[in-house]
């Protein structure tokens, strides 16, 4: 196994998947406001996505691009975790998402930059400055939907709820994890819990809502062993194009 | 031209007061939110701008149709920019038509009921790939022709935002030829897609211009207060001329029989869109009115949450900030 280019996949795939899920609010958000910052998110993680995958498949070796890679992969060869495949559903788990992930993001993103691989220390540096304006947007919508009504703490904890048991799986390390700490390309996702807990309890003490219990993790994403349902289908729209007319330029 | 069939209103303003104001309009001044104006030349205008701004807001579907589908990841960007971009045009030209007097909330009402419209042409389906490029190629590209002049309408903000948004708009159009090329320089499936997509937007890109002169009612008086700028029929022709060689220069066949070059007008001759269908677009009968309307609304209940607890969370700030003060 090519222990740099799973890493580089796993980095990738989170920034398309989560990408793409975002790009679905695009017309039908909230507000305009919203819609215009929803629409940035996703074309940062789509940014991001070109950065990363564009670098595996350079190390991969095999001719292939970013794009085959994006469009060309069936849901096993993804590396992304479950919790940005899971659907929308809502603007509210649609955020609580977010900021979960973007708590994880910027530390990690922040560690990466003094990675011994230098295109991931480039690749970390410029995505990091996205991420930062990311929490601040998700963390603070999170309050605000929180502490907003009745209702929407109602359903900001469903979401919550929801949203808690795919937090975990990032943690866990693995194989790769080991091998990425043991050449200085990243630390173990395992050392950013503390971190990542912190930012976390500090928003939903703001937001009034109870963080569960549980320390149950789903995985099975970042390693491919077991994606949800509904990556299948994400990528069965996201690839149709690709997939229907293989070899066409666009 | 995402204002269409634009009624003008009568005015009943003091005439000594009109004249004036008419002399500031011919004197090229730009006339601000605080100066007076007839009621007519304001209602006119909010019906105007904000068939324009509803339009930028429906007009996001037709095109966010495909960005789930795009074929790579650098056309997904440009695409999701672009209806970004869209979004903000929308902001400028309701925060425009609030200086008027009408807000945002308002005119989202007016369109959801119904007593607002939005352009026709995107009533039309998106139904493949090829439709990404024929919409910017042509509907931007129509788009163009009738907010270029409005850049120099009379009223200040409604120009500004025009400025901001012509910018824009010339960008999206060349992205849109750009997918064409790529289309027409592609398999014959692709090629195939792109006549197609001609074939279905080549007439109600026409229409976008509004009826014919000869059937448009309303236009007198707002081109005498400068906020139409040219005719219908003169800006299908501009269209018409720009875009023939365009769609030569792509190998794509303009479906019209009766297309060609006039040596003596120096324009081309073209067939009038079928304008029945078009009084039954505008009436609620296109393809596509039903469904746009229900996803707007469904977008506007889902979201209701959302802004009623911002709004609260606003309040709850608030009412703590000054408790602690």
């Amino acid at each position: 196994m090519n222990h740099l280019f799973e890493f580089l996949l796993r980095q990738g795939d989170n920034a398309l998947v989560l990408g793409h899920r975002t790009s679905e609010w695009c017309g039908v958000a909230p507000a305009l406001e919203e819609d215009i910052a929803l629409a940035n998110t996703a074309l940062d993680l789509i940014g991001q996505t070109q950065l990363w995958l564009g670098y595996a498949a350079e190390v991969e070796g095999e001719g292939r691009t970013a794009n085959d890679l994006a469009f060309r992969r069936d849901a096993y060869d993804f590396r992304n975790m479950l919790m940005v495949e899971v659907p929308n559903e809502d603007f509210g788990r649609t955020l609580m998402r977010q900021f979960f992930f973007d708590a994880f993001q910027v530390p990690w993103l922040d560690a990466l930059q003094t990675s011994s691989d230098q295109r991931v220390a480039e690749i970390a540096a410029k995505s990091l400055k996205e991420a930062k304006y990311h929490i601040a947007r998700s963390a603070e919508t999170v309050i605000a939907l929180g502490d907003g009504t009745e209702d929407s703490n109602a359903r900001m904890q469903a979401a919550l709820a929801y949203l808690w048991p795919y937090t975990g799986e990032v943690f866990v390390d693995d194989d790769v994890d080991r091998a990425m700490a043991d050449q200085g390309v990243a630390p173990l996702p395992s050392t950013l819990r503390g971190q990542w807990t912190a930012t976390v309890t500090e928003t939903l003490t703001n937001a009034n809502l109870v963080q569960p219990e549980s320390g149950f993790a789903h995985a099975g994403g970042r390693s491919g062993k077991r994606h949800t349902e509904h990556l299948g289908h994400m990528l069965a729209t996201m690839q149709t194009l690709q997939r229907s007319y293989p070899g066409a330029v666009w | 031209m995402y204002a269409q069939m634009i009624k003008s209103e009568a005015t009943q303003d003091d005439p000594e007061m009109l004249a004036a104001f008419q002399a500031r309009i011919d004197a090229g001044e730009k006339i601000e939110p605080k100066d007076w104006m007839p009621e007519g030349y304001r209602k006119t205008l909010i019906r105007q701008i904000g068939q324009h701004a509803h339009s930028e807001i429906v007009g996001q579907l037709p095109e966010g149709n495909w960005i789930t589908r795009a074929p790579t990841l650098e056309r997904k960007a440009n695409l999701l920019a672009k209806v970004q971009d869209e979004a903000g045009h929308g902001l400028y030209l309701y925060c425009a038509a609030e200086t008027l007097g009408v807000s945002r909330d308002e005119l989202t009402e007016m369109l959801l009921d119904g007593r607002m419209k939005y352009s026709s042409i995107f009533n039309y389906p998106t139904l493949t790939w090829a439709d990404m490029g024929a919409v910017g190629w042509l509907v931007d590209g129509a788009a163009i022709m009738n907010q270029v002049p409005l850049q120099r309408t009379s009223y200040g903000p409604y120009a500004r935002a025009m400025v901001r948004i012509c910018k824009e708009e010339s960008f999206h159009q060349r992205q849109g030829f750009h997918i064409m090329m790529a289309m027409v320089n592609g398999s014959d499936a692709q090629k195939r897609m792109a006549q197609d997509a001609l074939n279905r937007f080549w007439y109600p890109a026409l229409m976008m211009f509004g009826p014919s002169d000869k059937d448009s009612v309303h236009s007198t008086q707002s081109m005498a207060w400068k906020i139409k700028m040219n005719t219908n029929d003169e800006l299908r022709q501009k269209f018409v001329d720009e875009t023939v060689p365009q769609a030569e220069y792509l190998g794509l066949t303009v479906p019209d029989e009766n297309l060609r070059w006039n040596e003596e007008t120096g324009h081309y001759d073209f067939s009038e869109p079928d304008w029945s269908e078009f009084f039954d677009v505008i009436s609620g009968n296109g393809p596509c009115n039903t469904d746009r309307l229900n996803a707007r609304q469904k977008a506007w209940d889902d979201g209701a949450w959302v802004r009623e607890a911002m709004v609260a969370h606003a309040e709850k700030k608030r009412a703590r900030k000054l408790a602690a003060e």
